[in-house]
């Protein structure tokens, strides 16, 4: 059985027939609003053999329904696609024989061992028991899973769950592997083993693979890459030919002397009519320029600033194509994402005074929690000031959520001094609860509530009444934008995140606690989600923020990173990139290296305890 | 290049030890599959009873007579009765107001002039509230009190001895003392098959729906049906299991007889015990949503096996609507045969033309519950 | 007072979510009280030990006048319907069997001259026995059936039995049932309403959000439980309609005790309800629970079965059902017409199976995290 194998894109591969060929697509679901909309607008599109594929796009770009049609798990409401030679809606059954598919949320039995899914899945492809030894292993091998073959699936971290599903996809060699945004909701060290995982298949054994993604660094190293956006393919090529179209446009600015990356990015990301976007980066920020703009009017918001031209990155092109296709959509629509500069007067009126220079606001002193022989969070000690954007960062397992839960109250330390908004924890957490603002990682409001039912809901179980009551959800409803009658549960994705943060700040508090608020969004609606943060930290509040996505540690003004319940860096991004060493130019890499660190030492402890005694 | 029909042993091998696995980790699923069973079997078994025994009975005699103790004593010969001697009929009232009583029984001032013509009038005052024993405990007093008097007319001491009197033989069949013990055990078989379907089956596909693991299932060689039997699988030994702790408890600790045959009760009860998965599953299929499946399972499957079914109540007294309902109802096809089969003995004819039935509904459903996973998600 | 309505107003709006929540739903106000629509007048119908249309069959070998009389009088009584009229005793086991009928009864051919002789006349009666408490009631008025036959003979030990049943003159089965149920059917769902309240939130993750809230653990017992209670005096007043208009029980008490004591029985139900849900993990676990508890709660609350017919351990273990109580409370006000002073002890065990259940499930909210 051969292959065309061909992953450096040599142009061998164009001759061999495509494996998907999509024509005319259209999807058609039913709104919630009863109406009928399209998930997909007629898409045409074709994908080689041998290859790995990108899909990008914001939410309800179609990317997920797409996948699903290829699967033979939906049907098209017109147009045609046909997958490995067959009718996708004829021989779906044929199609799921040959394929393998790792959806968003990959269907894990939690209450089976790692060993026992795998066996699951390769019992159903029937693979034979010779072949299955050297698989497992490799398996198990490539994914770090084989100390825990034991262990029930639903106790690992969402990294390893992540790395299981795609095991279990992995047990026989597909003829097409489909990977619906493998890496959402996980930390950077996992996100990468992922993506070695799939390159090194794709080189060994001439895998195709179909991967939707929202990070742009992932679609960089795809041969092809297809954009969507609501539902239409804007555009296709490599990643070379996208990047193109931006060529020119890209810089890099450096704030001025004392001032925050972050308030130049908000000044640039502002000036919608010349700018595309802008993002923090290694305390520079990176910027597009509109292409009908010319590149001397920047003039009066880089004022003292020092701006170089930078060389182009597919985000760019990918922001570019997206802001000029929803401007072509809705030329009025004021932007995407961020709030509502009208409503802001309401918010600010009576808020917190922002107090740089006053006492910490959270004291958090040799804070442990252990959970039986299980240590979460091990003697661990910070503090945040007033007006702060505190940053807590660390693998998936690392001990943030139960920080987290500590410091909202949820969950009582083990041991510790624990101080937030002037109260001690231990004795007064009602009183604290009262200060704070709470916004959990998935979204917890009451689905089958409307907008408004859910804002005055969690205005009254702070306390709120009456005239005071109406008054602050209409000012927050107006702020984010938010239409008071929609029903909570089907919102759009970004929408839920304005919504769940809008519930989290009805009561004014002065802290507002932020658990991975920006998991599963795209590059879009995180710059208005950011823009939002950097207003309100204006506003005096405090707010401390757990991620995934390590370029979005560059908009807090401190971080902590945390592995395995301990702290392993604590300061400005600037201060931990430059502990990290030379490994650590951006974010990423610097948190790589020191977690990596970090667990080099431990091992290296743990492996000569005759030493320590 | 894929051949179909070896690979749909190993597939479903594969899914049926998967589906044990996950029965078995789930401590829930236990509790309900053997415990819920066992207390079940103890309470039907020990528990509940409509028999009267030594029900309390005051006895109140206005004028105290040789016939009046006669009266007496003939009722405290009787098993089913306790009675009690009162002064008043203000005082019994009020024991059988506060409920420390079920009946009265009332010999008023001109009973023994009355008895002695062979007019005797005797009153009896019931708790109406719980009618059932009620009635039955009316049945005994006037046993009882009739039987005192048919002695005395032995003696040739009253009655109108000129006339022939016509007396009723009776007998029980099937259940010579009339234990209700009897008639509920049989019946609990069908309520515990039906609880393994309602209770357990009923959250399987929907939990996976909820969960989102159909959609990874869905993308393999997998048939919709592989997923329907594997599901069936495990659930069909907890009812077996559940059926042979019925059996035994039945003979063994309730000496309840099994009349018939064996093979015929373990084909029939499997046969039910099928359709009363299947329906849950299909139930769990269509509704897609663990709080909807539960909540429709209770209603349509459980409620009616154990009101409709003529477990405790008898359908013959139904009005129409009612009775088409029941017939409906799988269970009332199972309840009918497995009380014979216990009590009366193998009706072949019955046995076949149930199992008929029950067959048509298991199709039926393995048919229906197999297009709720069809493998589409719109 | 400003204390105290601050203290109040967050139960408020908890109450109005918890409702808003539930009822928002279509399919949720369809599974609420539809069935306890239907359920009331099918079981209505369908739950009764009252013989009606009672299929039977005659072995005759008597064919006399006499023998025909006592046949008229059982067919007149209209409980009883001649199904078959057998020709020998063989086919006696036949129509039993088949269940074509409950009972046979065979008079033998010397039936008229024994009687004409002053001799004792034997009838056989055989029953079927499968269901006892039918076969039972069958027999009792066969008997009354031939004591009258006798009695208008002239002959018999002449008895006559005056009989007067309290609360329910015709001893009528649904008398007995329906009120009842005015406890009972409400109980299930009100019980898997609360199990699941808190199940839900968890599983979805809006617990977290509610306890990040200023809220007391107390006011949201509170707020949680309230809407749990009025969905299940909701379902009860359904139930107790059906049964005063439709199926014209009369009801003897005080409206204001009735639903007092169901306040106290749904109370205690809830309590319940919380509790499982709060040591529950999910949604599954809380309903699981719930079925199993259920059916020994329905099973031991004298619904069916009297409680006096049960051994004694059982006995003192309905103490721990609010259901015996609930039941108990139902039929002596709506039938008996009591009073509280007579029913207060049924209070008792409700209240304080509410104040152990509600207490544990407040501390369980916080202590059952992770």
């Amino acid at each position: 059985m051969s292959r065309a194998v061909d992953i450096y894109g040599t142009g061998e591969v164009e001759r061999a027939p495509p494996i998907i060929v999509a024509r005319d697509l259209v999807k058609r679901f039913e709104g919630p609003d009863g109406a009928p909309f399209d998930a997909l607008k007629g898409v045409s599109f074709e994908v080689a053999a041998g290859r790995l594929t990108a899909l990008v796009g914001p939410d309800g770009a179609g990317k997920t329904t797409l996948m699903r049609m290829i699967a033979g798990l939906l049907r098209a409401d017109g147009g045609a696609l046909q997958v490995l030679g067959h009718d996708a809606a004829q021989d779906a059954q044929e199609i799921q024989s040959r394929i393998s598919y790792m959806p968003q949320r990959f269907g894990l039995y939690e209450d089976l061992s790692i060993q026992e899914n795998l066996d699951l899945y390769a019992d159903l492809h029937g693979v034979p028991a010779h072949v299955r030894g050297d698989r497992f292993a490799r398996l198990l091998e490539m994914t770090d899973l084989a100390r825990f073959t034991a262990r029930p699936a639903g106790n690992l971290s969402g990294g390893m769950k992540q790395k299981l599903g795609l095991a279990c996809t992995l047990v026989r060699v597909p003829d097409l592997l489909l990977l619906d945004e493998p890496s959402v909701g996980v930390d950077p060290l996992s996100r990468r083993d992922l993506w070695e995982i799939i390159e090194q298949m794709i080189a060994e054994e001439g895998l195709s693979v179909l991967v939707s993604t929202a990070y742009m660094d992932e679609a960089a190293r795809c041969e092809r890459v297809h954009v969507f956006n609501k539902g239409e393919q804007l555009a296709e090529g490599t990643p070379g030919e996208l990047r193109a179209q931006v060529t020119g446009l890209t810089y890099v600015a450096a704030p001025r002397e004392g001032e925050p990356a972050r308030d130049l990015q908000a000044r640039l990301i502002d000036a919608r009519d010349r700018i595309v976007d802008a993002v923090p980066s290694g305390g520079k920020v990176h910027f597009i320029r509109r292409p009908e703009c010319a590149a001397d009017s920047l003039g009066d918001l880089l004022v003292g600033c020092e701006a170089r031209a930078r060389e182009e990155e597919l985000e760019d092109a990918f922001m570019l194509l997206l802001r000029a296709h929803e401007e072509e959509e809705e030329p009025t629509a004021s932007d995407q994402g961020g709030p509502d500069q009208d409503g802001e007067a309401a918010l600010s009126s009576g808020g917190p005074e922002p107090d740089q220079d006053g006492a910490p606001i959270i004291v958090v002193r040799d804070l442990v929690r252990r959970f039986g022989d299980f240590t979460a969070v091990a003697s661990t000690s910070f503090d945040v000031r007033p007006g702060e954007i505190f940053g807590l960062l660390g693998p998936n397992g690392a001990g943030k959520t139960t920080t987290f839960h500590m410091l909202c109250g949820l969950l009582p330390a083990t041991s510790g001094h624990l101080e937030v908004a002037g109260v001690n924890l231990r004795q007064a957490r009602a009183t604290a609860r009262r200060r704070i603002g709470y916004v959990a990682q998935k979204f917890s409001l009451y689905a089958n509530l409307s907008v408004r039912e859910n804002l005055e809901f969690f205005g009254g179980a702070y306390g709120l009444r009456g005239r005071t009551l109406r008054a602050r959800v209409r000012a927050i409803e107006t702020r984010f934008d938010l239409d008071p009658q929609a029903q909570s549960g089907n919102l759009p994705h970004g929408y839920k995140q304005r919504l769940a943060m809008a519930a989290g700040l009805l009561h004014e508090p002065r802290i507002l606690f932020l658990d991975e608020p920006t998991s599963g969004i795209d590059p879009l609606a995180r710059r208005a989600f950011w823009r939002t943060i950097t207003q309100l930290s204006q506003e005096g509040v405090t707010i401390i923020v757990t991620t995934h996505f390590m370029e979005e540690a560059e908009y807090c003004d401190r971080i902590a990173i945390q592995d395995a319940g301990r702290l392993l860096a604590l300061g400005t991004p600037r201060e931990v990139r430059e502990e990290a060493g030379p490994r650590g130019q951006d974010m990423n890499s610097a948190f790589i290296a020191i977690v990596e660190n970090a667990r080099a030492h431990e091992r290296t402890r743990a492996a000569a305890p005759e030493s320590v005694a | 290049m894929s051949a179909t029909g070896s690979g749909f042993v190993q597939r479903l091998t594969a899914l049926v030890r998967k589906e044990m696995r996950q029965m078995v980790r789930d401590r829930s699923n236990l509790l309900v599959g053997f415990l819920l069973p066992l207390a079940l079997i103890l309470l039907f078994g020990y528990g509940l009873s409509f028999d009267v025994r030594n029900a309390p009975v005051a006895v109140v005699i206005d004028t105290p007579s040789v016939a009046a103790r006669e009266v007496v004593s003939g009722l405290e010969g009787s098993r089913y009765l306790a009675p009690r001697r009162v002064t008043t009929m203000a005082e019994a009232e009020h024991l059988l107001g506060d409920g420390r009583v079920d009946a009265i029984v009332h010999l008023p001032v001109d009973f023994a002039r009355r008895y002695a013509a062979s007019r005797a009038r005797v009153q009896i005052v019931l708790n109406g509230i719980d009618s059932v024993t009620a009635s039955t405990l009316e049945a005994y007093l006037s046993g009882s009190i009739s039987k005192t008097l048919e002695h005395r007319v032995d003696r040739g001491e009253g009655g109108l001895s000129g006339a022939g009197q016509v007396e009723i033989v009776q007998r029980f069949w099937f259940n010579e003392t009339s234990n209700s013990t009897w008639y509920l055990v049989p019946g609990l078989v069908v309520l515990i098959m039906t609880l393994v379907g309602a209770f357990l089956t009923s959250l399987l596909v929907a939990r996976e729906w909820e969960r989102g693991t159909l959609e990874s299932l869905f993308v393999t060689p997998v048939r919709p049906l592989e997923i329907v039997l594997a599901k069936l699988a495990p659930y069909i030994l907890v009812g077996l299991v559940d059926l042979a702790m019925c059996l035994v408890a039945a003979r063994v600790l309730f000496d309840v007889p099994i009349r018939g045959s064996l093979l015929a009760v373990l084909v029939s009860s499997t046969m039910y015990l099928i359709v009363s998965l299947l329906l849950g599953l299909w139930i769990s299929g269509a509704t897609r949503n663990q709080f909807a499946a539960s909540q429709v399972a209770l209603l349509t499957s459980f409620m009616p096996a154990m009101m409709l079914s003529g477990f405790v109540f008898d359908l013959r007294n139904v009005p129409i609507g009612v009775e088409i309902a029941a017939q409906i109802v799988p269970a009332t096809h199972f309840m009918t045969l497995i009380k014979t089969l216990f009590l009366a003995g193998t009706d072949w004819a019955m046995v076949a033309r149930s199992c008929t039935i029950l067959g048509a509904y298991a199709l039926l459903l393995t048919l229906l519950t197999r297009r709720t996973v069809r493998k589409r998600l719109d | 007072m400003e204390a105290l309505s601050a203290l109040i107003f967050p139960i408020l709006t908890l109450i109005r979510k918890e409702l808003l929540a539930i009822f928002k739903d279509p399919a949720n106000r369809i599974v609420l009280f539809a069935p306890a629509f239907v359920q009331t007048l099918l079981f209505g119908y369908a739950a009764s030990f009252d013989l009606t249309n009672v299929p039977y069959a005659v072995l005759d070998q008597s064919h006399s006048a006499a023998s025909s009389e006592l046949l008229a009088r059982l067919d007149g009584t209209g409980v009883f319907r001649r199904e078959a009229t057998l020709a020998n005793a063989n086919q006696i086991a036949q129509v039993i069997d088949e269940q074509r009928a409950l009972m046979v009864i065979a008079i033998p051919a010397d039936f008229a001259e024994s009687l004409a002789a002053g001799r004792r006349a034997q009838v056989q009666l055989i029953l079927d026995g499968r269901n006892s408490t039918t076969a039972g009631s069958a027999s009792g008025y066969v008997a009354s059936v031939v004591a009258a036959f006798n009695a208008a003979r002239g002959g018999g030990p002449g008895l006559e039995l005056v009989r007067r049943a309290w609360f329910n003159p015709n001893l009528e089965s649904r008398w007995q049932i329906v009120p009842a149920m005015v406890a009972t059917l409400s109980m299930l769902q009100t019980l898997l309403l609360a199990a699941l309240s808190v199940a839900r939130e968890r599983e979805q993750g809006t617990f977290d959000q509610l306890l990040v809230t200023p809220l007391t653990p107390l006011q949201i017992l509170v707020g949680k439980s309230v809407p749990s209670i009025v969905v299940g005096m909701l379902q009860s007043t359904i139930v107790l309609l059906i049964s005063l208009f439709w199926f014209d029980i009369p009801m003897s008490g005080s409206v204001w005790l009735l639903y007092l004591g169901l306040l106290g029985f749904t109370g205690a139900s809830v309590g319940i309800g919380m509790s499982l849900s709060s040591v529950a993990l999910n949604m599954q676990q809380a309903m699981l629970y719930t079925f199993l508890i259920i059916m020994p709660l329905t099973l031991l609350s004298g619904l069916i079965t009297p409680v006096r017919n049960m051994p004694e351990v059982l006995q003192v273990a309905t103490y721990a059902n609010p259901l015996r109580f609930g039941v108990d409370l139902v039929r002596r006000v709506y039938l008996e017409g009591a009073s509280l002073a007579d029913i207060y002890h049924d209070f008792i065990p409700m209240f304080v199976i509410a104040a152990l259940t509600l207490p544990l499930a407040a501390w369980l909210f916080r202590h059952r995290l992770a």
